[in-house]
């Protein structure tokens, strides 16, 4: 659990965090098209360093397809902590309390 | 382009033995799953029947089972007409010992159609089920969220993820 605070910590893994979510199963080379396009500014080097750490964290899986290497959001371990701290009945509450606020927001 | 497909890893604290039990038996399954006894004689070519409530909602085919080591079935989900449209979809579970204390699982579902509602409706559900099969394995009791109580709400959640996803 250390290694998913550890690894959620960094503005940039959960960046790329995002941007599987959006578009889950990406190769290194178009997660970082993809970067570039938008305006980030993150190197292939950082870009492949947090990918691993994410991996290590259990917050990205991989699945090789021939040379290339897919990433997936695997967002288990997240999950699991949501689990340890978030009751039974707490959940409707909070997800009703989230889609109120989604819903305030985006009318401004 | 990236398909339609879902990745979800976990480490167990278990033997494979009794992860597999855990992924076949149909009363296990029910414990962690919903609910949901996903029944079959798992050889390949075989039916697999998903009954909760004592009522079969959803029907899928062995494709693969070398048994301690990989299981994979097509899935057809068939609780609700939004999903009975589509062709069925494909879930494969790997288990790998880490040479710790742990298995590693895998769960990949994928073949998913393009669009498919059932890809919406279960992007929330497997991330569920995984904690909630981790914490039966590893503590003797399942998540209270995926317990057979929450049956009818996580159908109803599923297909009004399902609808609001055509948006």
């Amino acid at each position: 659990m250390d290694d998913v605070f550890r690894a959620l910590a960094d503005a940039s893994r959960r960046e790329l965090l995002d941007r599987l979510y959006a578009h889950n199963g990406q190769t290194l080379n178009e997660l970082c098209a993809r970067l570039a396009a938008s305006g980030a500014s993150m190197t292939r080097q950082a870009v492949s360093k947090h990918l691993a750490i994410l991996e290590g964290a259990n917050l990205v899986a991989t699945v090789r397809r021939g040379r290339e290497k897919l990433h997936y959001l695997n967002p288990v371990p997240i999950h699991d902590i949501a689990e340890r701290w978030i009751g039974k009945y707490e959940r409707h509450r909070l997800s009703a309390l989230a889609e109120l606020k989604r819903g305030l927001e985006a009318k401004k | 382009m990236s398909e339609l497909k879902f990745v979800y890893v976990t480490y167990i604290a278990t033997t494979p033995e009794k992860l597999w039990q855990a992924l076949t038996d149909g009363a296990f399954t029910r414990r962690y799953w919903f609910g949901t006894a996903v029944e079959s004689d798992w050889s390949p070519g075989s039916r697999v029947t998903f009954r909760s409530d004592g009522e079969a909602h959803d029907t899928g085919e062995v494709l693969d089972c070398v048994p301690y080591r990989r299981l994979s079935y097509s899935w057809q989900v068939e609780f609700h007409e939004v999903f009975r449209r589509e062709r069925p979809s494909r879930v494969t579970f790997e288990l790998e010992p880490t040479g710790g204390a742990e298995v590693k699982l895998t769960v990949t579902h994928d073949e998913f159609e393009p669009g498919s509602k059932v890809h919406a409706a279960v992007s929330n559900g497997w991330p569920m089920i995984l904690s909630s099969l981790k914490s039966l394995l590893e503590t003797g009791h399942a998540s209270t969220l995926t317990s057979p109580e929450q049956a009818r709400g996580a159908r109803e959640r599923a297909i009004a993820l399902a609808e609001s996803s055509a948006a």
